[in-house]
């Protein structure tokens, strides 16, 4: 896949760095605001996107690229998995028990387990519809090879 | 305390799937080997499940949040005499089928993907099967129908894509009519709990809402189950995939996204209408007889046994939907459960002897190359197990005794009979006739009629981890007749039929009132 | 009440689509629009006039909020809908570097 002309990537170049921050953003307050996991983790995923287009990428290492996500994708999904079975061990012995203290309402560290799940959905997130968005460069790649 | 292992039948194929997906690549034959034991491991607890419940319902709140002044907030998951039937048949039939595909797959590339899909499939079959909540039978239902797309296409060649196609397009109307329902009856009852639907309905509705809710449902489950107007992807979907996901697909699949729900959702939640009886109850009788005629002009085997699936969910739907009619009619109620036993015994039946033709399907095409029944013949000296087993089947299907496929069949028959549907009695015993010629037929073309002008008949028998599950389905056929024993019909058939009977009784587990 | 009628438009002109439409790409962005008619009926029906986002204020909890939960299953249906229409591109990917073509006339290999 090719690059774009330099104004493209200038431009990428500014604002990748600020779309991401704000996806952190997004999943870090997500128990506070609207938003939360899966809209900051398609923000994440949009500046990756955002810098594969403008730059461009050969096709052996977007092959390698997709490998990366599909794992990252499928260990943050399990760590929510464990998060939510952590609730059948700990506490009243119930799946997807919130056991951790609540904390104080509104502030940023609090509503127990609920950041931890926004996290990882949003890494889980950020991964898969980067792998979408790569596999799918990568079946066009094959047909106008 | 509730029941721990309600989760676990989500969240163990779950775990399994993604593990297989960062391990499987790592560790040589970690895939198939994690696959068979969380299937083990599902079977295990499913069996356990149905011998110690003895019937009684046992509901699970997700997170642990309690009903607020009796109405139930937060996910519930409900097991109770009929989902727990379900239950075992979809994990046996996942356990054999990953045991067969253990050789079959061999033959593909990415196996590990498969065998992460086939967990998915599984996860999501239990949770809708499990799920006390409709926007949850939604979730899961799209997690396997997902995942089954994917699967048909495994083979990525011509035919799996066309198929596949079809299939995510007219399961993509299906899953949308569905939520068009789930959002109308979220507008007026504002739950989603179906226990909790159904007691804000009692108190009074509007009719034409409740019938264009009702209708969205049906047809959206009715696409999912491949009822007969709505039946078009299923000859391609399951003819196209790899045999042991035609096995889960024909045998399961749409069982419990398809007639499952409906079974469910008509006789626990809606309160039954005679309309509504009237109407499932012909498209039952459609399906029943226009399938059977579809399947006896196939020459493909395994078009020939998708359109016969279509034919025998007829069956079931016929005769729930013969339940349903006496039940709104307020009378015989003792014919209306011989009729919901049968329904449900024959849903049982046919995952058993459905799953073990698409693996002797699966088993033809392995060692001979071909699907087309005019280009084998004789295979019943190459393969005796292959023969021996769909031999089983084939009786089974066509309702011989002393194979289970005859006492289901008995049952709607006489319950059919005993209802005074005399004509449906009739058509449902002429089916039953067309359909022993189609798979004497088979059993000719396939395994006896040795082409004379060919010196060697071409294929030797397939390995034994696909001979392996071949003949533990073969057994399970013949063993499930004991299910009409009286003191094994009390434990696992009537507390199905009871709580669909009785809707009160899994409304009042839930609500707690 | 036309909101309504709106949405179950929309819905309807999906469904056209996906019956008429002889392009694959075209069937697939039909069937985007049927899914996002529900959503929109989904997020109307939590709605309620003059109420603010479902997060509660501390100060004031007692003001009118809007139905948090369609909200939930929209963005839930969001993600199904999300894999649904990544795997069906992909199908048609791989359909169009079988066939060579996107005309659905032209893929009719199964049939009877």
């Amino acid at each position: 896949m090719k690059g774009m002309t330099v104004v493209v990537k200038k431009t990428t170049q500014l604002i990748a760095g600020l779309v991401f921050l704000y996806g952190i953003y997004i999943i870090i307050h997500g128990h506070l605001t609207p938003g939360g996991g899966f809209a900051g983790g398609v923000i994440l995923a949009g500046s990756f996107i955002l810098l594969i287009l403008a730059y461009g990428s050969d096709f052996l290492h977007l092959v390698r690229e997709e490998a990366g996500t599909t794992l990252y994708e499928n260990l943050a999904i399990l760590v929510v998995l464990v998060l939510a079975l952590s609730g059948l061990l700990l506490g009243t012995h119930v799946f997807f028990l919130n056991w951790a203290p609540k904390g104080v309402a509104g502030e940023l560290i609090s509503a127990g387990l609920l950041p931890l799940y926004n996290i990882f959905i949003g890494i889980e997130v950020a991964a898969s519809i980067l792998s979408i968005f790569l596999a799918l460069v990568i079946f066009k790649e094959e047909i106008t090879k | 305390m509730m029941n721990p292992l309600i989760p676990l039948f989500v969240a163990v194929p779950l775990a399994g799937a993604f593990l297989i997906m960062i391990l499987g690549r790592f560790i040589k034959h970690f895939d198939r080997v994690a696959a068979s034991l969380v299937l083990l491991f599902l079977v295990i607890i499913s069996l356990h499940a149905i011998v110690s419940s003895g019937g009684s319902t046992s509901v699970y709140k997700v997170g642990g949040w309690e009903a607020v002044n009796k109405i139930p907030i937060g996910i519930y998951m409900v097991m109770d005499g009929f989902s727990v039937i379900v239950l075992c048949i979809v994990n046996l039939i996942g356990l054999l089928s990953v045991i067969y595909s253990i050789s079959y797959i061999s033959r593909y590339t990415s196996e590990n993907f498969f065998y992460s899909l086939f967990c998915l499939m599984v996860a999501g079959m239990n949770g809708v099967v499990l799920s006390g909540d409709l926007f949850n039978i939604f979730v899961f239902l799209e997690i396997s129908a997902i995942s089954s797309y994917a699967l048909v296409a495994f083979g990525v060649e011509k035919d799996e894509l066309e198929a596949t196609f079809k299939y995510q397009v007219l399961g993509g109307v299906a899953s949308f009519l569905i939520l068009f329902g789930i959002g109308f009856i979220y507008w007026k009852t504002k739950t989603l709990n179906i226990a909790d639907v159904r007691t804000v309905f009692s108190t009074g509705y509007d009719r034409n809402y409740y019938l264009l809710v009702q209708i969205l449902l049906l047809s959206g489950f009715g696409l999912k189950a491949a009822i007969i107007p709505f039946h078009a992807w299923l000859p391609d979907a399951h003819s196209s995939a790899p045999s042991p996901i035609s096995a889960m697909l024909s045998g399961v699949l749409i069982k419990a996204i398809g007639i499952y729900v409906i079974i469910r959702l008509f006789f626990n939640m809606f309160a039954i209408s005679e309309g509504m009886a009237v109407l499932i109850t012909t498209l039952g009788t459609l399906s029943m007889f226009i399938g059977v005629f579809l399947a006896v002009g196939q020459w493909d085997i395994k078009r020939l046994l998708a359109y016969h699936s279509i034919s025998q969910m007829g069956y079931v739907v016929l005769s729930a939907g013969i339940g349903m009619i006496l039940i709104s009619r307020e009378i015989r109620y003792e014919v209306a459960a011989l009729a919901i036993a049968g329904s449900i015994f024959h849903l049982i039946n046919h995952a058993a002897f459905k799953s073990l033709l698409f693996l002797n399907a699966g088993a033809i095409e392995y060692s001979t190359g071909t699907r087309d029944l005019k280009e084998m013949g004789g295979l019943s000296k190459t393969m005796p197990v292959t023969s021996g087993t769909s031999f089983v089947a084939s009786l089974s299907i066509s309702g011989i005794p002393p194979f289970n496929g005859f006492f289901s069949k008995l049952i709607i028959i006489i319950a059919a009979v005993m209802a005074r549907f005399y004509l449906l009695a009739a058509l449902a015993a002429l089916v039953s006739i067309i359909t022993l010629a189609s798979f004497l037929k088979f059993q000719r073309y396939a395994f006896y009629n040795q082409d004379p002008d060919r010196k060697k008949t071409k294929g030797k028998e397939v390995p034994f981890p696909m001979l392996f599950s071949m003949i533990i389905l073969g057994m399970i056929c013949l063993l499930l007749s004991l299910l009409v024993i009286p003191g094994i019909r009390e434990m696992i058939l009537t507390p199905a039929t009871d709580i669909l009977m009785d809707p009160s009784r899994y409304t009042s587990q839930i609500t707690g009132t | 009440m036309t909101v309504y009628w709106l949405c179950f438009i929309l819905f309807l002109t999906g469904l056209y689509g996906v019956i008429t439409r002889r392009n694959l790409v075209k069937i697939a962005i039909s069937l985007s629009i049927m899914e996002f008619s529900i959503f929109l009926l989904l997020a109307l029906v939590g709605y309620a006039d003059g109420a603010v986002a479902p997060i509660v204020d501390p100060a004031d909890p007692f003001k009118v909020y809007v139905d948090p939960l369609p909200q939930a299953m929209v963005l839930t249906a969001i993600v199904i809908g999300l894999a649904t229409t990544a795997m069906l591109m992909a199908v048609i990917i791989r359909l169009y570097r079988k066939y060579g073509t996107f005309d659905i006339r032209e893929i009719k290999n199964l049939r009877g």
